[in-house]
């Protein structure tokens, strides 16, 4: 188990209740954290849809994660 | 240079950080919040952004289109809070030598901010009801297939 800071925006943020929190996950990419995460976030978002950054830098989904990282969820982008 | 503006964004005094002597072409592109939006009625808006993540990701984006259409100078600006009908909500300029340069490279800036910075937006509606908006284009995309065998715990 990793110990990993998961960090909620926008509408993900609405639904967890809270903008992080640090949890002990079995995850070994940022997929899984996604995944293990989903009754916290709101499941009804795929991935592909979604985007993610550990420790500030955007990140791919098979991006490996360390204990102690965090892990930011980002749903759905709408800029402009 | 790429920035998050909390209040209106002053365009007369940024179009002056424009100007270049050896600049022939000038292209501004304007976002403004509409009134209307997939048969809802708006009355305003909020963007929420992760500003550390929308200013780096902002400024790679400014870097890409200068490989691609080199450019003299840009400017981009995006909004976060609450802003009204009519505001603007991001604001991309380009000088360049031709026009050619400064249409294509703020067409390539506004279309990739949209799509790539962590900015998101809530509309709050004239029935009272609020929704956050998915980007359209983001939504083209189909589940990944890590997405099955991620380990769900």
């Amino acid at each position: 188990m990793k110990k990993i800071t998961v960090c909620y925006f926008a509408m993900f943020r609405e639904r967890a209740g809270v903008a992080s929190e640090t949890l002990e996950l079995d995850a070994d990419t940022a997929m899984d954290v996604f995944v293990q995460t989903r009754s916290r976030h709101g499941s009804d978002e795929p991935a592909g849809h979604c985007k993610v950054a550990v420790n500030d830098v955007m990140a791919d989904w098979d991006s490996g994660v360390d204990d102690g990282d965090t892990v930011l969820l980002f749903p759905p982008v709408a800029g402009g | 240079m790429f920035a998050i503006a909390k209040d209106d964004i002053a365009v007369d005094e940024l179009r002056e950080k424009l100007k270049d002597p050896a600049a022939g072409g000038y292209c501004v592109f304007e976002g403004w919040v509409r009134n209307e939006n997939e048969g809802h009625e708006v009355e305003r808006l909020e963007y929420e952004v992760y500003e550390p993540l929308a200013i780096s990701e902002g400024e790679k984006v400014l870097n890409e289109a200068l490989q691609k259409y080199p450019y003299r100078k840009v400017y981009c600006v995006h909004r976060s809070g609450a802003l009204e009908i009519g505001d603007c909500a991001v604001w991309v300029a380009v000088a360049a030598a031709h026009r050619d340069e400064a249409f294509k490279a703020c067409r390539y800036i506004i279309d990739q901010i949209k799509i790539r910075l962590p900015i998101w937006k809530k509309e709050h509606y004239t029935d009272g009801n609020s929704g956050w908006v998915n980007c359209e284009r983001c939504a083209n995309v189909l589940h990944l297939p890590s997405e099955q065998n991620g380990k769900d715990g």
